[in-house]
């Protein structure tokens, strides 16, 4: 084992968090560490980080860790993602905005300007660009943080494996992995309660299933998810295919393994709820 | 009922060989009453033992600490099929009328996270200590099933029958008390009787399955009884039994459980052709059958995590943020994900097909070649606790016959 690089001993690592389109849950979670806030503090110099009023350069330095919350929705935005990768050693995206384009990519399967006229009063005035996108899809990423929001103690193992130069342990498996490490009673088998854990990223804990619900997919496809599959299952514990694509388009409705459900051919089945 | 310390003894078969002949271990055999149950896990408790047995929790039945006989499932059965299982009333008042659950001793015995190291910075270098694995008492496991004998037996021959016994499971596993209990209505997912692991509580085992019950209970209701006729296998047994209220088994108890045996071998409705199967399936790598499972499996991995002989675990290193101290944790870890498999480069079991047939052919051909034996004890939770509904004794049939014949 190597110790820790010695410029990191001597100086604090930069860390800048860089908000896009999103609600700012996840640069929350980061204020939300209270109890170890105080050692990232230590750690880290929190170079720049708006939200939590560290004005700092501006954003106009260079950053050894840039942790990226929101995805790309504008014009301004392509030139930004651009600017921040420029500054950053290394680029982290936190949350399902920032890693799968985030719940405003359901405006990826319709013409945006139908909604600029529902929602706008005067909508000459908005900038938009077609699509929501992920960051991955402009610059390079060097690890995507999951969840929406991402949890606070993957958040905190993230910072620590960044910056103490070791890869992240953050595991690529389904939620159900999670469930089974706590000893959970499976809510799909037992219950009956349709669950999307067995395709789902890992992360969160497994929460819901821990609280009798089903998982709901805040951390989008797991490493090899078999989203036809799972979908068989949903059928088979009661929701019909209305309901089934409404659980797949949500948070990480622009993910490459959920965008495209239900698959081309749609099974001829049921009437709209 | 005879009360404690009257001149009964517990160790003596001859006094009942002639009735016994359901009983060829040549252990004696007790009855206890429902009290005697009771207090058999406060003794083991006073004993020092920390008991671990079945209870309801969550819509299931689950093993926890049991601190008196009331936590047990009284009157609870299980109703299990591919994917499904429901708990269901039972019209009795069994403590033990229902089959095995998502869990199984390996959770005891190797936990799901256990830490290992724990490595600090120092001024010149590093600390490690090793963190000291001996749990603060040891386990009596109360109500554990054939398949589940047979499975703990695997698992020692796996983890501490080798060169490098593994420190956590020798030292979890130390001094353990078992009481076994014969099953009396099995359910739809199993075929213990395929793999000759049960239904009772370790009869069948064969002369490689070392491990056996201290006590073995048979429970009996009909409705003039509710008690238990109790196989008294081991000398830790015999000197529980000795603190007990108990009476000598006769033979009407002995038919009794005779009885209940048989229709629970009746019950037994999935059967796996094991003649040859390892071979069988090893044979047909490029079978369409494992095309068609790929696409319904979800590479969840809840089939391995409840197989009380799944034996993966993963090392995971974890450091603070201060970069001051990692802990090393040893955490499950199944064939269904791509770390499992994870050389330079990339994983070697990359696709869920490959995953499946991993798991399957571990299960039921490669455990031979590694260990001389199955990997599979025939309890059917793979099966049961699959979202998907994967039916194990349905594949591998499928598996190893030639394709043209699944069509
Ligand atoms: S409750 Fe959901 S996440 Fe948990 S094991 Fe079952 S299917 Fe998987
Ligand atoms: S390789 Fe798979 S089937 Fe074999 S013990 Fe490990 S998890 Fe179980
Ligand atoms: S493979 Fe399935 S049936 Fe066999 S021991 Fe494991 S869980 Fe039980
Ligand atoms: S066989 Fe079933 S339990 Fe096992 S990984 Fe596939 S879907 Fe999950």
């Amino acid at each position: 084992m190597t110790p820790a690089s010695t410029e990191l001993a001597q100086e604090r690592p930069r860390v800048a968090v860089w908000k896009f389109s999103s609600c700012d849950g996840c640069q929350l979670t980061l204020l939300d560490c209270e109890d170890e806030l105080l050692t990232v503090a230590e750690r880290v110099e929190l170079a720049y980080f708006l939200e939590a009023g560290a004005v700092g350069d501006g954003g106009k330095g260079l950053y050894d860790l840039s942790l990226v919350e929101g995805s790309i929705t504008t014009p301004g935005d392509l030139d930004r993602i651009q600017d921040v990768r420029r500054r950053s050693t290394r680029l982290v995206t936190i949350g399902a905005c920032a890693s799968a384009g985030g719940i405003q990519a359901l405006r990826n399967f319709t013409e945006v300007e139908q909604f600029l006229g529902i929602v706008y009063a005067q909508p000459q005035f908005i900038s938009t660009l077609e699509e929501s996108t992920a960051i991955s899809d402009h610059v390079e990423v060097d690890f995507e943080l999951r969840g929406c929001p991402i949890d606070k103690n993957q958040l905190l193992e993230v910072i620590a494996a960044f910056t103490n130069g070791r890869p992240p342990a953050i595991p690529g498996h389904s939620v159900c992995v999670e469930c089974k490490l706590r000893g959970n009673v499976c809510v799909t088998v037992a219950q009956g309660v349709p669950c999307l854990g067995p395709v789902t990223h890992a992360g969160c804990g497994a929460l819901c299933p821990t609280y009798h619900r089903g998982c709901y997919g805040c951390f989008g496809p797991s490493e090899t998810a078999n989203v036809a599959g799972v979908a068989v299952e949903l059928r088979r514990h009661g929701m019909d295919e209305h309901e089934i694509e409404l659980a797949m388009h949500t948070f990480n409705t622009w993910s490459p393994e959920l965008r495209d459900y239900p698959p081309s051919a749609p099974t001829p089945t049921g009437e709209q709820p | 009922m005879l009360s404690t310390g009257d001149d009964i003894t517990v160790n003596h078969p001859e006094e009942h060989d002639s009735e016994s002949d359901d009983d060829p271990s040549g252990s004696s055999a007790v009855v206890l009453g429902l009290d005697g149950l009771a207090a058999l896990i406060a003794a083991l408790w006073d004993r020092g033992y920390r008991v671990v047995g079945p209870t309801v929790r969550d819509s299931a039945i689950v093993l926890d600490e049991l601190l008196t006989a009331d936590s047990l499932p009284i009157g609870w059965g299980d109703e299990q099929a591919p994917g499904h299982y429901r708990l269901r009333r039972r019209e009795d008042q069994a403590r033990f009328g229902y089959v095995v659950g998502p869990q199984s001793p390996r959770q005891e015995l190797s936990p799901q996270k256990v830490a290992l190291v724990k490595i600090r910075r120092t001024a010149d270098g590093f600390d490690a200590d090793a963190v000291d694995p001996t749990p603060a008492a040891p386990i009596a496991f109360i109500g554990l099933r054939g398949c589940e004998l047979a499975a703990m037996g695997i698992h020692d021959r796996v983890m501490i029958g080798g060169a490098h016994p593994d420190p956590v499971q020798s030292a979890r596993g130390a001094d353990r008390f078992v009481v076994g209990v014969d099953c009396g209505d099995p359910a739809a997912t199993c075929f213990c009787t395929s793999m000759g692991t049960g239904p009772t509580a370790g009869a069948e085992m064969g002369p490689d399955n070392t491990e056996t019950a201290d006590l073995r209970l048979c429970e009996l209701i009909d409705d003039d009884r509710h008690d238990f006729l109790c196989h008294v296998t081991s000398k830790a047994g015999a000197e529980v039994m000795e603190t007990l209220e108990h009476r000598p088994a006769n033979t009407a108890d002995h038919l009794a459980a005779q009885e209940v045996r048989h229709r629970a071998v009746q019950c037994i409705e999935k059967h796996l052709d094991t003649d040859g199967l390892a071979d069988r399936l090893m044979a047909v790598p490029d079978h369409p059958r494992w095309d068609e499972v790929a696409e319904r499996c979800l590479s969840c991995t809840n089939c391995t995590l409840v197989c009380p002989t799944c034996f993966c675990s993963t090392i995971d290193d974890v450091g603070d943020l201060a970069g001051e101290m990692t802990t090393r944790t040893r955490v499950w870890d199944s064939c269904f994900t791509l770390d499992h498999s994870y050389l330079h480069g990339g994983a070697v079991h990359a696709t869920t097909r490959s995953q499946y047939h991993q798991w399957l052919t571990h299960k039921l051909s490669t455990w031979w070649d590694q260990f001389g034996e199955s990997g599979c004890v025939g309890c059917g939770r793979c099966t049961t606790w699959c979202p998907a509904g994967i039916d194990l004794v349905e594949e591998a049939t499928a598996l190893s016959r030639a394709p043209e014949i699944n069509r």
